[in-house]
């Protein structure tokens, strides 16, 4: 039962990501050119109401379904690896014009080259897990 | 109707974005689409070489369910919820791509350059695509979460990380798009 609702969240994901024309490459490119306020007002609007949420959450003590309490996990302190970390995804963000949601949009959307970019990206994730503990972090 | 088949604006799209991650958080979840790269590395058996991929991949099948949700969500909306797929960008911008040789700027989704079938036999575009695809996964994993983990998810939560990440996002892709960009298009 669980796993139909996490597919039909899943499939409204999608909708919205492609929808939205986050998962358009030349969407990317023209927010690295400042040239529409489009990605910055779905980034943005996303996190305000975000905001909004998390923090009714935390004021109301909402509980999960399941009456589990809610929260978001606090990443570990750092500056280092969010920086690197951060830049080297960028760079890959600008350059496929996708991050990992709009890449699974884009597979089902049926443009088969970004298959390319899909294996390429778990091969990284692989490259970090083997490098990790080389790494400043 | 018609609202559904045109593009959606920011101001629908963004807050349904929002409404995902709440319902994600409402099943006792979160929402980070990366995190399902490392656990196609586990089930692949990447465990052998690093204990990174030593866990209990079931724990995270709730995940891979929503990715493949993604995926027939991306199919739904192509074929079945969009007449005219083309995107209408700032006429600037279609102008400088179309001298840097993307000729589908404004009127496809994604650049034919890139991702069209003909972009399996070009070496250059396959490369394009290789390394693009690795720094995503390899940076996602490095700054711990990608733009749902990060900067919806961090962010929402006034995680100073995430802030901090998505710095970083916006670094590396100015960095790609003014700087790279003019040495390979």
């Amino acid at each position: 039962m669980r796993s139909i609702i996490y597919l039909v969240i899943g499939i409204f994901f999608g909708i919205v990501l492609f929808k939205s024309e986050a998962a358009s490459w030349f969407r990317i490119y023209e927010m690295f050119q400042f040239g529409s306020f489009h990605m910055y007002g779905i980034i943005g609007s996303a996190v305000g109401l975000g905001i909004i949420t998390i923090q009714g959450f935390k004021k109301f003590k909402i509980k999960s379904v399941d009456g589990t309490s809610i929260h978001i996990a606090p990443k570990e302190k750092s500056v280092s690896r969010y920086i690197f970390g951060g830049v080297i995804f960028g760079l890959g963000w600008a350059l496929a014009g996708a991050c990992p949601g709009p890449m699974f949009v884009l597979l089902g959307a049926g443009y088969l080259p970004i298959i390319v970019a899909i294996l390429s990206a778990i091969l990284g994730t692989f490259l970090y897990g083997v490098l990790k503990d080389k790494l400043p972090h | 109707m018609n609202w559904m088949y045109d593009p959606w604006p920011w101001y629908v799209s963004g807050p349904l974005i929002a409404l995902v991650m709440f319902l994600l958080l409402m099943f006792g979840k979160k929402f980070g689409m990366s995190s399902n790269l490392r656990t196609m590395c586990t089930i692949c058996g990447a465990g052998k070489t690093s204990d990174f991929f030593r866990f209990d991949w079931k724990a995270q099948r709730w995940n891979l369910i929503v990715a493949f949700g993604v995926v027939i969500g991306g199919f739904i909306a192509k074929n079945f919820l969009s007449t005219d797929t083309s995107v209408e960008l700032n006429p600037e911008v279609i102008t400088e791509l179309q001298a840097k040789g993307f000729a589908s700027a404004g009127q496809a989704y994604l650049p034919e350059l890139l991702f069209s079938n003909t972009a399996f036999s070009d070496p250059k575009i396959v490369l394009i695509l290789i390394v693009g695809g690795m720094l995503v996964g390899f940076g996602a994993r490095y700054a711990g979460g990608c733009t749902s983990g990060h900067a919806i998810s961090g962010l929402s939560d006034l995680q100073l990380p995430s802030l901090v990440a998505v710095a970083g996002f916006f670094i590396g892709g100015l960095i790609m798009v003014h700087i790279i960009f003019p040495l390979i298009f």
